[in-house]
């Protein structure tokens, strides 16, 4: 009964991340490979760490694969969120397909309020 | 078809074939955020690589390590993006 499940988790997690890897290869531009590799990489170690849970069957290595699970849910957020500001804001461009661009207009409005500011100044 | 043979032929040929296909993305990637974000998807299939392996031969000491290299994982990801943005600053 744990072999079929441990099989199973197994296969699963294995093939979130090869999709991860075919996503991170064949994606238009950076962001959409970001989108695809941060969540799908995430989702096929925690099922492999949770085999590794299931086989083992003790407190201190269950502690441990909880462990590394909630430090990779918790860092892989963050760490994709930084890298993508950095690459915006480095000028990285966006595939032609995207609709949706709010920083875009966010950025322009600011420019607009600067200008206003410095011609009501000067 | 015991685990252990299931884990030899269908789960580690699965890993390697992804570190192959990132591999791609790292040598290609036209940018340096590209080439980052590479590296950071061959550390974490690196976690799951030591996991498998430690379920294979029941080593559970080897998960230590795959913890160490979530943290350095994270650590390099956001050392990166930190001195980029500094580098644009100037």
């Amino acid at each position: 009964m744990t072999e079929v499940l441990i099989a199973v988790f197994s296969t699963v997690g294995a093939l979130a991340i090869l999709f991860a890897s075919i996503g991170i290869l064949r994606m238009p531009d950076f962001y959409l490979r970001l989108s695809t590799t941060v969540k799908a990489s995430t989702l096929g170690v925690g099922l492999l760490l949770i085999c590794a849970a299931f086989t083992f069957s003790d407190v201190s290595i269950t502690t441990k694969a909880v462990a590394i699970v909630f430090f990779l849910i918790l860092t892989a957020p963050v760490a994709a969120h930084m890298i993508g500001k950095t690459a915006y804001h480095t000028g990285v461009e966006i595939w032609k397909g995207t609709i949706i661009d709010e920083l875009k207009s966010f950025n322009e409005e600011k420019d607009a309020d600067n200008k206003d500011q410095s011609e009501t100044i000067g | 078809m015991t685990l252990n043979t299931y884990f030899d032929y269908i789960i580690f040929p699965i890993l390697t074939i992804s570190v192959i296909l990132v591999m791609i993305r790292l040598i290609k990637g036209p940018q340096v955020v590209d080439r980052v974000i590479a590296l950071d998807l061959i550390i974490t299939i690196g976690i799951a690589l030591i996991t498998v392996y430690s379920i294979r031969y029941s080593e559970p000491v080897l998960l230590d390590i795959a913890m160490i290299f979530a943290l350095i994982a994270f650590l390099g990801t956001i050392a990166f993006s930190f001195y980029l943005d500094k580098q644009i600053k100037k």
